[in-house]
């Protein structure tokens, strides 16, 4: 920082402005739907593997449905954000495998089309009156066994899919903040948060078991991700950029009021929310604590993203 | 045959002459910059002192701009240059987060991204890039850096123990040095900076700064439309807002 005794202060000038924010409230939307598309898979397969499926009567097309849509939103906003959007096509032309946005695209593009091919066959089996006698719609209720062999794979990819936009951060060797190792974990609970509190929302067909379960999964993740986020607020080791970049959430900084309400609506409100709503067995509550963690952890993301754009870089 | 730059900042005497040249040869926009000079001044008056400093692309040789662009837009030449293809670029701005000098800019004209290339047209034709013949006390040289016998290897050895590069904890091998530095000049968090606050003027504030160079569906309709080749937009009372000292 600058230095605060007269022989050695410095002060610029004359120079060009800052360049300000580049990658903003597009791409917070943009992650904020990849959470709740790959959310709702790694979260629903827990719970199929907690539960039986006859407790969640209608998952085989709504885990598919809400992910179709969220991953919909997801590359909208991958679309949008790009300042040639029709060139998009080149990732696929001439990608360059060293880039995480690449490797991220590819994955994510398939991993889509998988989820919605999972998603015509759910439909399809989930509702049997509707095109009863369609040749097309038949085959697809006979498609059961795909579904079952598609589960694992999109499960497997949803991982890499939640997890390549903090490879992307650490590639983006200008925000040292992005770069703490930490980052691959908050973008799992991230996941992990997101796809609990959309289900809480859409179960109200499942068991009171599973949504206890739902309530259980979203009480650890906003535990853990509020603990590392107040770890690296105020303990962890930091370079002298990451340093300089969270002077913007301290207090009186330019976000600090945005930081501490997504850190109340995004994790301390869900946590208590949560664990009332299991102790009282009021499903109401849950859904208040999903909602308020679904804006917290859209507020948080923002804040993360956009205060390293703040630091000058030259 | 690796090209780099070497700035004498003890040579610098600010005049802007290498980023005036720079702008006009690369028909750089309004709002965007390949090279600047920035200005810093030092102690307190009476007894300050000012110092100027040239910054542009390091043309790295582990490049973060290039690893992160999805499409190979940003790629390496043989001479050691970091190019770009803007045809190819597809404007997702990651190079814009990887680059850790800010030496990149979105063109509000192509809607690409764009950067000192170490005019790369003109080392081609063999001439000079256009900074390096435009300054007056040549501050600014260029040359192959693994050639022992160039001016600018020859420069180095000279001034062995006085030769910075930018950041090099981010392990990027800059191939652009800098004689005469200071912590304050080459580190942008070792200097004080207040925004709207200019030397000579009140600063103008373009709305273009961040990123809207386009609405949303501006960016769908561009190839539509005629393309903008002059600063005019820039450049209406309207679009801009005062700001400054
Ligand atoms: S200075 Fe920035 S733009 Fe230039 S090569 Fe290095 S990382 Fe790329
Ligand atoms: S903006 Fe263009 S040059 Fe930069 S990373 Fe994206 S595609 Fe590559
Ligand atoms: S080498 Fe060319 S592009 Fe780079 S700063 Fe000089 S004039 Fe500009």
């Amino acid at each position: 920082m600058q230095e605060t005794i007269n022989a050695t202060q410095s002060l610029v000038t004359l120079d060009v402005a800052l360049p300000g924010i580049i990658w903003g409230g597009i791409i917070t939307i943009n992650m904020w739907a990849k959470s709740i598309g790959t959310g709702v898979i790694i979260v629903g397969a827990y719970l199929l593997f907690r539960h039986k499926k006859e407790q969640m009567p209608n998952y085989r097309w709504l885990i598919p449905l809400i992910a179709f849509i969220a991953l919909n939103v997801f590359l909208l906003f991958t679309l949008i954000d790009l300042h040639q959007p029709y060139r998009m096509i080149n990732i696929f032309l001439h990608p360059h495998f060293t880039s995480a946005i690449t490797v991220g695209a590819w994955i994510a593009s398939l991993f889509t089309l998988l989820v919605s091919v999972m998603l015509i066959i759910g439909l399809a089996s989930g509702f049997p009156d509707v095109l009863r006698h369609n040749g097309v719609a038949k085959k697809l209720r006979g498609s059961e066994s795909l579904y079952d062999k598609l589960s694992p794979i999109v499960l497997f990819l949803a991982f890499p899919v939640t997890l390549y936009t903090a490879i992307i951060m650490a590639e983006s060797s200008a925000r040292e903040l992005w770069q703490a190792p930490t980052e691959l974990t908050q973008m799992f609970l991230a996941a992990l948060i997101a796809g609990a509190a959309t289900l809480l929302l859409f179960s109200a067909k499942w068991s009171d078991a599973v949504k206890k379960d739902i309530t259980l999964v979203l009480i650890f993740a906003v535990t853990f991700s509020f603990l590392i986020y107040m770890g690296e607020y105020f303990f962890s080791f930091k370079s002298s950029e990451a340093e300089a970049t969270l002077a913007y959430i301290h207090l009186g900084g330019t976000y600090s009021i945005q930081f501490w309400v997504a850190m109340i609506l995004g994790y301390i409100l869900p946590f208590f929310l949560g664990i009332l709503s299991i102790k009282e067995n009021t499903k109401s509550v849950a859904k208040v604590a999903a909602v308020s963690a679904l804006i917290g952890l859209y507020l948080a993301k923002d804040v993360w993203l956009k205060i390293p754009q703040l630091l000058p870089l030259s | 045959m690796k090209l780099g730059f070497l700035v004498d900042l003890h040579l610098c005497m600010g005049c802007k002459g290498c980023e005036v040249a720079c702008k006009v040869e690369n028909e750089v926009p309004l709002s965007s910059w390949r090279l600047r000079v920035k200005y810093l001044d030092r102690g307190v008056f009476p007894d300050t002192s000012r110092s100027f400093t040239p910054l542009r692309c390091n043309h790295c040789e582990n490049a973060p701009c290039e690893r992160i662009c999805p499409v190979s837009a940003l790629h390496y030449l043989d001479n050691g240059i970091v190019n770009i293809d803007n045809e190819r670029c597809i404007g997702c701005a990651g190079c814009m987060m990887a680059c850790p000098y800010g030496a990149i800019y979105m063109d509000p004209e192509t809607n690409t991204a764009d950067k000192c290339t170490y005019c790369a047209h003109r080392v081609e034709g063999g001439l000079l890039p256009a900074c390096v013949v435009a300054c007056p006390v040549e501050a600014n040289i260029f040359g192959d850096i693994e050639d022992d016998t160039s001016h600018i290897s020859q420069y180095i050895m000279a001034h062995k123990g006085n030769v910075q590069v930018r950041k090099p904890e981010k392990h990027t091998n800059p191939k652009h040095y800098y004689v005469g530095g200071g912590t304050s000049s080459l580190d942008p968090l070792a200097h004080e900076r207040i925004e709207g606050y200019g030397l000579f003027n009140n600063i103008t504030h373009l709305k273009t700064n961040g990123d809207p160079h386009h609405g949303i569906i501006d960016r769908f309709l561009a190839p539509f439309k005629s393309h903008e080749k002059d600063n005019k937009s820039f450049m209406q009372s309207d679009k801009t807002e005062k700001g400054g000292h």
